[in-house]
């Protein structure tokens, strides 16, 4: 048997993971993961099947499930050196969505952690917090209540408030979940801007007929790291067959999805 | 005759403080507890913790009656409220710990867990206490109205200790309403951007426990979690933004404890605790009915309107279909497909008409030019809508808005475009 094959981690990395493994309730759902983000800019799509661990594999990198080994760096510094400059978009789902804010004070609360203990929101905030909201074209919609916006426009409220966080790295959890196309093609615009200003964003994606498309990377996950790359090398059927196994829709739609990348 | 009368008039000198040092002292002691319950029960309900707290609220009983005996053995000649409310404390604490310690545990979850420890430190409760009660039975006189409350026994010493928690209690929340608020909000995120969220939890966690002791003596600790809950229950129904439901449950609370102890030393032999909370229910009840936009009233009103303006849509659209016009003994026939009743009909008309949308001269009813070409709008709107969900199906149905007067409104116009292409695509042979 050969020795296990441990990559060089790069410090200049804006995400290495190394060897993490994450288990709940003694059984692990995520097994010695290594991984590092390119150190340039890049949006990168996490893709693998239902239970494979790709939301695990953010909250453990966010701090929000414990790792029961291994090590999480951002540019060589540990999570709490760096927490004002990483942003988060949670699942739609994971809020109460009756809670009495207006979807403006939702994307204050990006901000929170700047203004602090106890200062009040103050104008230059709301003013930043709505120039987010204008990016994702909810300007209009500023003072409603978040249960009367549509499943799109919470999503992109969420957007909103992590680009009021103005971080450098980004992790989103399915944030293309049950929006349309239309609002689709509308956060996949701002995503593809704010890659421009220089930041890397690490999205947990379901659809991979859209992966090709709207991704520079891809990391296939099944409770270990089958390949990651960018999405012109690994984007292929083979990496598709060891990540999704003998699922045969998935497997149809994988070859369907490949076909459409080699036309390209 | 004399009764009322003279009732309504201690009620009213109760109510404005007229009515001696006692009455006040009561008044001030509930009505601060009222509002601090109020306000950071708001926190402990957004957090969803709201049966916690009742389950605090029971679990202070066998600290209670534990302190009781404690202060006994150090000379105390009867219940005193400190070691009272310190043992209240510890036992209450011990109680959330335990059920945060057994939802940890995959078999049980929380509202089993809430109703265990709730129920088997309430009964450790009330075994120690009728053993007390037997066996030194001369010093026990007041301690059962830790059950139920019993605020008109307060001391001056009493109240300013309750009226200062209180305070601190409030101007913490206010203080702290954003972090409090992000963490009841979506603590995952709090915790992404690096505020201490176990802390805050605990924080807030204390404050509910703090107001559940202090509020004991008053209203006792089966109903202490009602004042937490029934405000903000009430506030929630008048505003959506955390600092004005925050305010309102303050003084939804306040209002509650200041008129519940003013009735309760009005009327005699009724226990304060109890009367707080049925004037907290009654605030919380006229809040459903008469709150603006989420009140009963306010919805039924709605929902009567939106129907009517759909009851017109359609009339407008059958009008179309019949060439325009149509005789008064026809309408019937025109909309037998509604099944509407003559009645309904005739309402329908004369609102159409008012409007001016249709026109009836001898018997015979006809579109306005305004009524035909809001007719024609709504027709082409149904046929967008059919044609965008037949195409789109896949797509978000919750788009689909048939009331709307164009439906460019919601969608855009390119799609507009392309919908209206393949509708006269499918027209054609």
């Amino acid at each position: 048997m050969s020795p296990i094959h441990r990559p060089e981690h790069s410090t200049n990395s804006p995400l290495s993971i190394h060897a993490m493994t994450v288990a709940y309730d003694r059984k692990p759902v995520l097994w010695d993961v290594d991984y590092d983000a390119p150190e340039e800019p890049r949006l990168i799509a996490i893709v693998g099947p239902n239970g494979a661990g790709k939301s695990t594999l953010i909250k453990a990198c966010l701090g929000l499930v414990p790792r029961a080994s291994g090590l999480v760096a951002f540019r060589g510094k540990p999570l709490d050196d760096v927490r004002s400059t990483i942003g988060y978009v949670p699942q739609r789902e994971s809020v109460d969505w009756e809670f009495p804010v207006t979807a403006l004070d939702v994307v204050c609360m990006g901000r929170y952690r700047k203004i602090g203990w106890f200062r009040p929101v103050r104008q230059k905030d709301r003013n930043a917090a709505l120039v987010c909201l204008d990016r994702v074209g909810l300007a209009d919609l500023a003072d409603r209540q978040i249960r009367q916006l549509s499943g799109g426009q919470q999503q992109r409220v969420f957007l909103a408030r992590a680009l009021a966080q103005e971080a450098d790295l980004y992790f989103m959890d399915e944030p293309f979940a049950g929006v349309d196309a239309a609002t689709e093609q509308a956060i996949l615009g701002v995503l593809r801007e704010m890659k421009n200003e220089g930041r890397t964003i690490i999205v947990v994606h379901h659809d991979l007929q859209t992966v090709p498309s709207s991704f520079d990377e891809v990391i296939f996950l099944n409770m270990r790291v089958v390949d990651s790359g960018p999405v012109a090398e690994v984007f292929h059927e083979d990496n598709l067959r060891k990540t999704y196994g003998g699922r045969l829709t998935m497997l149809a739609e994988a070859a369907e999805a490949v076909a459409r990348s080699e036309r390209r | 005759m004399d009764g009322p009368v003279t009732f309504w008039l201690d009620f009213w000198n109760i109510l404005t403080l007229r009515s001696g040092y006692n009455a006040t002292l009561v008044i001030l002691g509930t009505s601060s507890l009222g509002m601090a319950s109020g306000v950071v029960g708001t926190f402990a309900v957004l957090r969803r913790r709201a049966l916690m707290a009742d389950a605090l609220g029971h679990a202070t009983l066998p600290g209670v009656v534990g302190g009781f005996l404690l202060s006994l053995i150090f000379g105390a000649t009867g219940p005193e409220i400190l070691p009272l409310l310190i043992g209240g404390a510890c036992s209450g604490l011990l109680g959330i710990w335990l059920v945060q310690f057994l939802v940890r545990h995959p078999r049980i979850r929380e509202d089993a867990a809430i109703g265990l420890v709730l129920s088997t430190f309430f009964g450790l409760g009330i075994v120690l206490l009728s053993v007390v009660q037997t066996t030194v039975s001369t010093q026990t006189a007041g301690l059962d109205s830790y059950i139920y409350g019993q605020a008109s026994t307060m001391t001056k010493l009493d109240v300013l200790t309750l009226a200062s928690l209180s305070l601190l209690v409030v101007l913490t929340s206010i203080l702290l309403r954003n972090p409090f608020g992000q963490v009841c909000f979506d603590a995952d995120f709090a915790a992404t951007t690096g505020w201490p969220v176990d802390r805050i939890d605990l924080l807030m966690m204390g404050l509910v426990a703090g107001v559940c002791v202090i509020g004991i003596p008053a209203v006792g600790l089966m109903l202490v979690v009602a004042l937490l809950i029934v405000p903000c229950a009430a506030a929630r129904l008048w505003s959506t933004r955390l600092i004005d439901v925050l305010m309102i449950s303050g003084l939804f609370g306040g209002i509650s404890g200041w008129f519940g102890a003013a009735l309760s030393s009005s009327l005699p032999n009724l226990p304060t605790g109890p009367i707080i909370v049925l004037v907290a229910g009654f605030i919380f009840g006229f809040s459903l009915i008469f709150a603006p936009r989420r009140g009963i009233l306010s919805s039924q009103w709605d929902s009567y309107c939106r129907n009517q303006r759909i009851a017109e849509d359609h009339a407008l659209e059958h009008f179309i279909d019949h060439d325009d016009s149509v005789a008064n003994d026809g309408l019937s026939a025109l909309f037998s497909v509604r099944g509407w009743s003559v009645r309904k009909i005739n309402r329908l008309m004369r609102r159409l008409r008012a409007k001016d949308f249709v026109q009836c001269s001898s018997s015979v009813w006809s579109l306005t030019p305004s009524g035909r070409s809001r007719g024609l709008t709504i027709q082409r709107n149904h046929r967008l809508w059919t044609q965008y969900l037949t195409s789109h199906a896949d797509i978000a149905a919750n788009h689909v808005d048939w009331s709307v007067d164009q439906v460019e409104h919601v969608l855009s116009d390119d799609l507009v475009a392309q919908l209206e292409d393949q509708l006269r695509l499918g027209s054609e042979p």
